[in-house]
């Protein structure tokens, strides 16, 4: 139905150019500017002198940034692994046609919905020593509160908590998906082979979400590496920085010391990070499933 | 349900487990709840007061006389519903195109826009603010909304889905005389009616609970929205607000995105299991 050669042709463009423009203005061009950015020694407002790799070869070399990077990796650790375990027994103890189920489905995704900010608030006023609901049920045992706002030891398991809470939600919704696509007659023909559960669950369940399970992993390892909120808010970094992951100490360095260069170096390994990630991600995801 | 629907009770361990893990659900949303009904001064005295009455509504009432927080849920309703109505219109545009539409480096500039899906906001979010702020457009409307308007997975989500309409639907059009718009426009656009509820809502929650950008775009406590100014308000609330009003106000900020899960569950599930599935 075209009509070759005449303006038709570029027709398409006044459908996705609007688009295009925007992306190009507000992703594509901030992305290469931060490249340069990256490279030069800069401050908010607008002072740029070119220093080639100088300021990644500081981060190489600080400390903060060293002890920032481990804190992230910590986070994921303390977090990844029993956000992936508590939301695949979820589903499967969640993934049935009752009411009840449904109810404890909505109750287990409520928390996905609110901001980070409501999210820490609540959080501060249950971990917090002085006045918090922990701190009660303590207090009301005859025990001592527990520090876990100060504690260096505690403010990254407390981070780790909070957002498990926070982000349970989502993983386990897509583990159901994935639990949803397993046909029936595969567990009946287990069932008359006397299969026990744990057998069941290894041989078949496991193998069937195994695309569901590192979308889950790698998804949640993207996500963590730039948790930010929960930080600033709940601990601030603190004590002497035992709880700052990267993108808490970019948004300092940026906005706190102004470095922008400096801190724009630091937000593009944080990319390279996530991006490999991602692409690992990719990769065993699109991978031909094993031979069994 | 296929896989689950042969057995409908669970076993009481796992019983257990479900009901111990709602209850810490939910545990500390009735803590929250509890300390915004209790007065300041019984909870300078002791938090615990919290477990018994009198109970009040004045942190509620303290909310509605003079402070901030109703300008800050004008602007969080002004950014989200803008935001979500220009990546409807972006993407459903854009979707028709690349779905519908024969053009030179069609096929290029889709994968350039799938690229984007791999580029966190820490890469771009530094030098946005630069650029913004030669633009003066920080503590405005549009710098907090044109960053959300860029969603390549919206664009992705919505060619998906008008690939997925009959073609023989347009034709059809096209032989009544139909200009390309309004096949767009009469014809398909009224098709993708889930679709657009789906990345509808999904945006609107994104945009909504977004922290990163606007705390560093709106720097004028008028124009905070309503993620910033409660992060600004729980900074500093040990000087200024009681701790039942810190809490009245968390509740208070929570009551509409709550509405908008209770009457959209159905799209939310579906959205957030959509966009991590892509």
């Amino acid at each position: 139905m075209r009509t070759p050669g005449s303006w038709r042709r570029f027709e398409g463009y006044a459908f996705v150019g609007p688009f295009l423009l925007l992306y190009i203005f507000i992703l594509v061009y901030p992305l290469i500017l931060g490249i340069g950015i990256s490279f030069h020694r800069a401050d908010l407002f607008g002072a740029r002198q070119w220093v080639g790799t100088e300021n990644y070869a500081r981060l190489l070399a600080d400390p903060v940034f060293h002890q920032s990077v481990g804190n992230s990796l910590k986070l994921v650790l303390l977090i990844v692994p029993p956000l992936t375990i508590i939301a695949l027994a979820l589903a499967l103890a969640l993934n049935r046609p009752t009411k009840t189920a449904a109810v404890f489905r909505g109750i287990f995704f409520s928390s996905s919905v609110l901001s980070v900010t409501i999210v820490t608030l609540i959080w501060r006023f249950v971990l917090t020593p002085d006045a918090g609901l922990v701190a009660k049920a303590m207090q009301a045992l005859g025990r001592d509160p527990i520090p876990f706002l100060s504690d260096p030891n505690l403010t990254i398991p407390a981070l780790a908590i909070t957002t498990i809470w926070w982000c349970i939600g989502l993983p386990m919704m897509l583990f159901l998906a994935g639990l949803q696509q397993i046909p029936g007659d595969i567990y009946e023909a287990a069932s008359l082979d006397k299969a026990s559960r744990w057998t069941t669950f290894r041989r078949i369940t496991l193998p069937s979400i195994r695309r569901t399970l590192i979308l889950v992993v790698m998804l949640q390892t993207a996500a963590q590496l730039q948790l930010f909120g929960q930080a600033q808010l709940l601990t601030a970094g603190g004590p002497s920085g035992t709880s700052r992951p990267i993108v808490l100490y970019i948004y300092e360095v940026a906005f706190g010391r102004w470095e922008l260069g400096y801190a724009a170096a630091a937000a593009e390994l944080l990319f390279l990070i996530v991006l490999a990630v991602t692409l690992i991600q990719y990769w065993a995801v699109t991978r031909r499933e094993p031979e069994r | 349900m296929s896989a689950g629907a042969r057995r409908t009770g669970l076993s009481t361990p796992a019983l257990i487990g479900v009901i111990f893990g709602a209850m810490i659900m939910v545990a500390p949303l009735i803590w929250t709840l509890l300390l915004s009904f209790k007065s300041n001064a019984d909870l300078m005295r002791d938090s615990a007061t919290a477990f018994s009455g009198p109970y009040t509504l004045e942190n509620y009432g303290a909310i509605l006389q003079g402070s901030q927080v109703f300008r800050w849920l004008l602007n969080s309703a002004i950014v989200s519903l803008g935001t979500t109505a220009g990546v409807l219109i972006l993407c459903s545009l854009a979707g028709y195109g690349f779905a519908r539409l024969e053009f030179p480096f069609r096929r290029t500039l889709f994968v350039f826009v799938l690229l984007g899906l791999a580029i966190p906001e820490q890469a771009v979010i530094l030098p946005r603010h630069q650029l913004f702020a030669e633009l003066h457009l920080h503590n405005s409307y549009p710098g907090l909304i044109l960053p959300g308007l860029v969603a390549p997975f919206g664009v992705f989500f919505m060619t998906q889905y008008f690939r997925a309409i009959p073609r023989e639907l347009d034709e059809a059009a096209m032989l009544d005389g139909a200009s390309r718009f309004k096949q767009f426009w009469k014809v398909l656009l009224p098709l993708t009616i889930p679709a657009q509820a789906t990345l509808g809502v999904f945006t609107f929650l994104g945009s909504w609970n977004d922290y990163w950008w606007p705390l560093i775009s709106a720097t004028r406590s008028d124009r905070f929205t309503l993620t910033v100014g409660l992060a600004s308000s729980q900074m500093n609330y040990a000087q200024t607000s009681g701790l039942g009003f810190l809490m009245a106000q968390a509740v208070f900020a929570s009551i509409p995105i709550l509405i908008v899960y209770i009457i959209f569950q159905k799209q939310i599930v579906r959205a957030m299991a959509g966009a991590a599935v892509r």
